[in-house]
């Protein structure tokens, strides 16, 4: 028997408010980044699990797409850090703070 | 406990730790290298669901391809020095972790309160259903489901990334 | 005590196959490794007229094992300011994708009596899956790992460079391979291994390589040169050739470590020509109606074969590619060439209609007609 959809749900949730929990507290800009993949997952997981449960193909559709778009976001995000790190000293997100230099 | 129920809980049990090892180790490096091994225990974690192509995409697309782009950019950077030491609770920090654990208890109390309110659903036998490469491709191309023509829309999004990515971190000349 | 009477069953050898194939691969390959090595060096040897290893066994036979003997009795130099666990895990991380790919390659197929008059045909492979082709490509980007890390742990600048180097070039070559596999996809009409070989049937006419000429022809190619870049073999071995960049990513590695880094590039060698054969080149099928007493096992082994020939035919005679160049071909002239074939291939294959094509549109299902229930009808 399979678990229940219950426990893919939990899990899911946990793993997005790890992904929270990251996102608010590290200092790096690209762990932060790492942390909203970790949420984008713990979304793909949750799509997945529903969309299993409910015999629907829109879970996998969900799925692919936010993998798609997720791909694109990390790219600009990290070309956005790599652009950030060219001018100013530090990327601690403490520290950048004005959108001036 | 049947071996469903074991694999599950091996398997949430990586995953958890993963996560958390991403979040709460130091070196950036060590936290890619994790969210990397968070990835494929995620893709098991779809194979359990019949979910074989995603499984298998989420093993191409985010651990071949998106934690590569990840570690080049840590080594180019040469992000490897670890974080500045903040002062150990300060009012930021603390106000983070309050946040955090107040959305976590929303979440997650939600999750456990509302369990068991789902109707079981009676599969389908057929191609278009399931997790297979066929059934995947006949939901997102047929043209009367609304996945077409997010689809086109997805290709624009990826090529305005593309361009975006290497008009922002390209040289100045 | 009496040994209880077991009967072997067509039913046994379903369940037991796919272990005993993952097995028997796995040999397969970790066994061809170290014979490869001195296969390259007798060959190069001939072909560049001067004596092979000749010192060890006839014909230099022991020679693999006088290596192997070497490698392990060498110090293991454990350098102070490397992270630890990124060092060791970086060939591990290099050798795993090769032996996981050994679970994926189909070598034949038997007719096994089921009893009740059936006959089936299994395949001999470990995991045919639905989806093996893009575990394929998965594999193949894991691959990347192992020298990313491999140059980052070593805290070494030329180490870092050289592994930077091989990655961009390992990447930008897959995507050329993706697309080209995608194309011999697209002429089997399915994403499993099994069903690819099976739609190659019928002597050397129906190999994808020589189907629908030009684009078969073009399409494996392209995915023989990329496979070439993507293994970082020459011609396109740059990043780790001897007179560049010391050893490039491999340079802080001794002993064993290097051992394993020098058997995955190997490895990996046997695995992408496995699949290219079963791509392109028919798989276990014999190219003529004559030959087909030959068992199917041979008849692919022989095709590798032919196919890591190249590999070393290739290295022996053609100059490395310069990093600039390297790239600049990957991208801008073997990716386009790449992308157009794989549109006419698409068209093709959706306008004719082609009898070895397998899917077919089942029909859809009727929508349920929503149903209104009186709760819902008074708003």
């Amino acid at each position: 028997m399979q678990p229940p959809v219950d426990h893919y749900l939990f899990l899911s949730a946990l793993l997005f408010c790890i992904g929270v929990a990251g996102v608010v507290t590290r200092r790096n800009p690209i762990v932060v980044l790492m942390c909203i993949e970790l949420m984008l997952n713990a979304a793909n997981l949750g799509f997945l699990a529903l969309g299993h449960h409910l015999a629907k193909m829109a879970g996998q559709m969900y799925a692919i797409f936010v993998m798609a778009v997720a791909a694109g976001e990390v790219g600009i995000g990290l070309a956005i850090i790599v652009a950030l790190f060219r001018t100013r000293e530090t990327i601690d997100v403490d520290e950048v703070t004005e959108l001036r230099l | 406990m049947s071996s469903h129920a074991l694999s599950f809980l091996v398997l949430a049990a990586l995953a958890t730790g993963t996560a958390l090892a991403v979040v709460l180790h130091r070196n950036p490096v060590r936290s890619a290298l994790y969210l990397v091994a968070h990835m494929l225990v995620l893709a098991a974690l779809f194979l359990k669901l019949s979910a074989q192509f995603m499984a298998a995409v989420q093993v191409v697309i985010y651990a071949g391809a998106i934690m590569v782009l990840f570690l080049f950019t840590i080594m180019l950077l040469n992000l490897g020095a670890g974080e500045i030491e903040r002062k150990r609770f300060s009012v930021g920090f603390i106000s983070a972790v309050v946040i955090a654990l107040v959305l976590a208890i929303t979440i997650l109390g939600g999750a456990v309160w509302h369990r068991g309110l789902m109707q079981i659903a009676t599969p389908v036998r057929d191609l278009r259903m399931g997790g297979t490469a066929e059934a995947v491709g006949f939901a997102l191309y047929d043209p009367e489901l609304p996945w077409l023509f997010a689809f086109e829309l997805t290709s624009v999004i990826l090529l305005v990334a593309a361009v975006g990515a290497v008009v922002l971190a390209g040289r100045r000349r | 005590m009496t040994i209880p009477d077991i009967s072997v069953g067509p039913f046994h050898i379903a369940v037991l196959l796919p272990y005993a194939m993952f097995l028997i691969m796995l040999a397969i390959v970790l066994l061809a490794v170290p014979l490869l090595t001195w296969v390259e060096r007798v060959t190069l040897g001939l072909i560049h007229d001067r004596l092979g290893p000749n010192r060890v066994g006839p014909r230099g036979l022991l020679q693999p094992i006088a290596d192997g003997i070497k490698l392990f009795f060498k110090e293991d130099i454990l350098p102070r300011s490397v992270d630890r666990g990124i060092y060791y895990l970086a060939p591990i991380l290099s050798m795993a994708p090769p032996l996981v790919a050994c679970a994926l390659i189909p070598i034949g197929a038997v007719r096994v009596d089921m009893g009740g008059g059936q006959t089936r045909s299994l395949a001999l492979v470990a995991a045919d899956l639905n989806v093996g082709v893009l575990w394929i490509f998965a594999l193949a980007s894991l691959q990347v790992y192992g020298l990313i890390l491999a140059g980052w742990s070593s805290n070494n600048k030329y180490s870092l460079l050289g592994a930077l180097r091989s990655s961009a070039q390992s990447i930008s070559y897959e995507l050329a391979m993706s697309a080209a596999i995608i194309t011999a996809v697209l002429m089997a009409g399915s994403m499993s291994l099994v069903s690819i070989v099976q739609s190659q049937a019928g002597g050397i006419g129906h190999w994808n390589l020589f189907r629908w000429f030009p684009l078969g022809v073009v399409g494996g190619s392209v995915y023989l040169i990329s496979m070439v870049a993507e293994t970082n073999r020459a011609p396109f071995d740059l990043p780790e050739a001897e007179s560049e960049l010391v050893a490039g990513f491999q340079t802080e590695y001794s002993s064993m470590k290097f051992a394993v880094f020098f058997m995955s590039e190997y490895a990996a060698m046997v695995i992408a020509s496995s699949v290219a054969t079963v791509l392109w080149l028919g798989g276990w099928y014999s190219p003529v109606a004559a030959l087909r007493f030959i068992p199917a096992p041979i008849w692919f082994f022989a095709k590798v074969g032919a196919l890591i020939f190249g590999y070393i035919w290739v290295r022996s005679t053609l100059p490395r590619f310069r990093y600039d160049a390297l790239m600049r071909f990957g991208w801008k002239r073997l990716f386009p060439v790449v992308l157009v074939t794989l549109m006419a291939v698409a068209f093709v294959r959706a306008y004719t209609t082609d009898p070895t094509a397998k899917s077919t549109i089942p029909p859809k299902p009727e929508k349920p007609k929503p149903v209104m229930s009186g709760a819902q009808g008074g708003r």
